[in-house]
């Protein structure tokens, strides 16, 4: 039973592993790279969670050959990253540019990171202090015995 | 007050809670065209139709229309097909662009289910595709008679689409240049 299972699920590994198989030619290896990096962080507008590398839709197949026109051009990442942005909108980034809209996408994890750390600090203070005050609740060795003393006493007197 | 801290991690979960659930229910096939409020791409293509002359940009100046994008391989085009006849008979105008297709299929296409086109334009390569910002057919643009791209919409154009999102603006398109 778990073997046939191992079974279905390489199976279905296979499929994925297959996706996007194109060659292209590159004058210099660090073009290669640079296509390699650019398809990475572009992601599909069709299907929406891949990147264009990834995916073997006919649009992700159009703009791989798009990138490897430019890059045989000699545009810089930038000028193919804003050419990819005005047709297709931010959405096409994996990377978004910092702006106004973006800002809570760069700020929030570092916002959040922040308050938890605050949080921890406050709360460790709190209880240091708790703790020093319970210290000083209790009776030093003189305080203990006089308190004897006087219990003693009033036993006495009764 | 210090209940009050300890609700405030349930408070946070409920907030949280309602965004989650809300973005369940978020539409996020449909992207904002990047291109709206841009000027319609150049482009210099042929027709579909044969013996006819290149088509640039410029022709679909002068009267507000729909830019219709599809394709003889593409399903949701022939769904979508009948709806822009009954809206070229209403005197809709829409253009249409052939993307990446057959221009011998395209043709039989606009024969066999009749054309509600005024230009044909015939993009077999995908760059005026590409330059549209276009990722899958159908797309429709609506575009002012300055060649203004004022509208994008993704998907099957039916009749409630049409009521609802484009003829509203179609029209508004219409007084405004009438005036």
């Amino acid at each position: 039973m778990i073997r046939a299972m191992f079974l279905m699920l390489s199976l279905l590994l296979i499929g994925a592993a297959h996706a996007a198989i194109d060659t292209y030619d590159f004058q210099t290896e660090e073009q290669r790279q640079r296509f390699y990096e650019l398809s990475g962080e572009l992601r599909c507008p069709k299907c929406q969670n891949q990147n264009i590398a990834d995916s073997n839709s006919p649009i992700a197949t159009d703009l791989r050959r798009e990138i490897h026109r430019m890059l045989n051009e000699g545009q810089s990442n930038d000028e193919i990253v804003d050419f990819m942005v005005m047709r297709y909108g931010d959405f096409v980034r994996y990377k978004p540019a910092l702006t106004a809209q973006t800002a809570v996408l760069w700020f929030a994890p570092a916002f959040f990171l922040l308050a938890g750390l605050l949080v921890l600090v406050i709360m460790l203070r709190r209880r240091q202090r708790a703790q020093h005050a319970s210290r000083e609740n209790h009776l030093s060795v003189d305080e203990q015995q006089r308190l004897r003393t006087l219990l003693e006493k009033k036993n006495t007197d009764d | 007050m210090r209940r009050g801290l300890l609700l405030l991690p349930l408070a946070i979960f409920l907030l949280m809670l309602v965004f989650l659930f809300k973005g369940l229910f978020l539409d996020n096939e449909d992207l904002p065209s990047a291109l709206i409020g841009s000027p319609f791409p150049a482009f210099s293509l042929p027709s579909v139709e044969e013996g006819e002359g290149m088509i640039t940009a410029a022709d679909l100046k002068g009267r507000p229309a729909l830019v219709n994008v599809w394709g003889t391989w593409c399903v949701a085009c022939r769904v979508e097909h009948p709806v822009l006849n009954q809206l070229a008979e209403q005197g809709v105008i829409i253009h249409g662009v052939n993307y990446k297709d057959d221009t011998a299929e395209a043709r039989q296409w606009l024969e066999d289910f009749h054309d509600p086109y005024q230009l044909n334009i015939s993009d077999t390569e995908g760059r005026l595709g590409l330059d549209l910002g276009v990722y899958g057919a159908p797309e429709t643009f609506l575009i002012d008679a300055e060649g203004i791209i004022r509208y994008k919409f993704i998907g099957v154009v039916d009749e409630r689409v049409w009521a609802s999102e484009l003829a509203p603006r179609y029209q508004a398109l219409l007084d405004g240049a009438d005036q």
